[in-house]
């Protein structure tokens, strides 16, 4: 029997959703490997079952809908309203020659207040790989932070540095496994590896996508329509940078919640170093 | 969103599917492969978000080749393989639903014979001669009702599926530039044609 992962049986109530939502997902982390008691409670499906690769499913939000009791019911009739977290920002990657740059912008706004003009939206996971962060900023910088404790025990007990795509999967892996507790973000993991440079795009449902060029976030559309015009195979790193700064720039005169800071990061084979960093505020827009 | 369809011919199943990913109003990339192979002569063109197309379509493939693995070599058969399929998605439905449509084709070495299956996200299996997932069998369903026969070649099923590309790229709403074709017959699965290499990135 091939155990692929654990999750706790009971599903967090709508009324302590934000504190069972944390305690849920720490859970999830933390009861790897196998417990027994939770194995016999499966006893009767895997009796004549004994060889297959067993996942467990469910929990999250599809669970919720069914009301065991009164008290169940009078309590979500009077819920408190979903939490809003930090959603707007604009984030983009790309390759060029010899390498990738990734430009954010540093805006965190909660509904229409602007809470931070000064976030790190980049996060180095290791030397040679960094992740963007754009959704629930708590959300991002959490796993991303795991994925830096990941990364590290890998190169530890591996004996050599992990490459691009596997910290993609472990992220996309934990993801889906937390699909149904409404977690927001939409990352980007980037790197060089020995297979060359990479562009992950990771998202809460458990998407990972490889790929040339992409951007994540409220303003993207708005980076994509500039990006995607004046963008060309093989640039050199001080046009891309250019390129870059210019699609961010664009989707900040135009997206509400993105603005701020720009900061523009590259990624060669030496590992990741941060290039440009600009104060929208001091650029003259009407 | 997604188009997949297949059609099966005197020995062989073709299976087609686009090579969109997108969400909500942004198109991720234009060169995806759907169309996953679950063994030697069977594959699976799935159609649904993407984190449950590789997950789904994951879990079932390494389970298949545990079986093998286990059972001395022993391979399911095509119709085994569907109703395996079929079982995982109706066990998931009332707990954690995967929200994918799937043809499923397949060539039997055992009895020389191919087989294709309709397969949708509430774990209902259909063995059928030709079939369409999604907005596509509004359109294509009439086009292979039409032109199928028994003792098609490969070529004259190639060709209704090309028919029914053509069609989609005519007349569907939403823009599917690149299509992916593949067959499966005795000599396994492999690739006819794409409109865009999935390896290129």
């Amino acid at each position: 029997l091939l155990q692929r992962s654990r999750r706790p049986m009971k599903v967090p109530s709508m009324k302590s959703k934000s504190i069972g939502v944390v305690a849920a997902v720490a859970a999830a982390i933390l009861s790897k490997g196998v417990n027994s008691e939770l194995l016999s409670s499966y006893s009767l499906r895997h009796k004549y079952l004994h060889n297959k690769i067993f996942m467990p499913r469910g929990g999250g939000l599809h669970n919720e809908n069914t009301i065991f009791d009164e008290n169940q019911a009078e309590a979500e009739s009077d819920s408190v309203p979903p939490l809003e977290f930090a959603h707007g920002t604009t984030t983009l990657s790309f390759t060029f020659d010899g390498g990738i740059v990734a430009a954010v912008d540093s805006r965190a706004s909660i509904g229409n207040f602007v809470g931070s003009k000064t976030t790190q939206k980049v996060l180095p996971i290791t030397d040679h790989i960094i992740g963007t962060m754009a959704g629930g900023a708590a959300d991002c910088s959490f796993w991303i932070r795991r994925l830096q404790a990941e990364s590290r025990h890998y190169e530890l007990s591996e004996g050599r540095p992990i490459s691009v795509a596997r910290v993609a999967r472990v992220l996309a892996d934990y993801l889906y496994e937390n699909r149904g507790f409404d977690l927001s973000i939409g990352t980007m993991i980037m790197g060089f590896d020995e297979y060359g440079p990479s562009i992950y795009y990771v998202d809460n449902s458990g998407s990972r996508l490889k790929g040339d060029l992409f951007s994540v976030g409220s303003g993207s559309t708005f980076a994509l329509g500039v990006l995607d015009t004046e963008r060309r195979r093989n640039m050199k790193e001080e046009e891309a940078v250019a390129l870059g700064i210019k699609a961010i720039r664009h989707a900040t005169f135009r997206d509400a919640f993105s603005g701020g800071y720009i900061a523009v990061y590259v990624i060669r084979e030496t590992g990741w170093k941060k290039v440009f960093s600009e104060d929208l505020a001091l650029v003259d827009k009407n | 969103m997604d188009t997949v369809f297949g059609v099966e011919f005197d020995g062989g199943v073709i299976l087609a599917s686009d090579q969109t990913n997108a969400r909500s109003i942004l198109t991720y990339q234009t060169n995806l492969d759907k169309i996953t192979e679950l063994s030697s002569h069977s594959a699976m063109g799935i159609s649904g978000p993407n984190a449950d197309l590789v997950n789904f379509s994951e879990y079932i493939s390494k389970n298949l080749a545990l079986y093998e693995l286990s059972n001395d070599g022993l391979k399911l058969s095509p119709h085994a393989q569907a109703n395996f399929c079929r079982g995982e998605l109706a066990t998931a439905l009332r707990k954690g639903p995967y929200q994918v449509n799937i043809m499923l084709g397949g060539y039997d070495t055992v009895k020389g014979e191919a087989s294709l299956y309709w397969m949708d996200y509430l774990a209902a299996l259909a063995k059928v001669n030709y079939g369409a997932q999604g907005y596509a069998s509004s359109f294509c369903l009439s086009i292979m009702d039409r032109d199928w026969k028994e003792g098609l070649t490969c070529d004259e099923a190639v060709g209704i599926v090309e028919k029914c590309i053509k069609e989609l790229q005519v007349r569907f709403l939403i823009a599917q530039p690149n299509f992916i074709i593949k067959v499966v017959d005795k000599d396994g699965v492999r690739t006819l044609k794409f409109g865009a290499d999935p390896a290129d990135n």
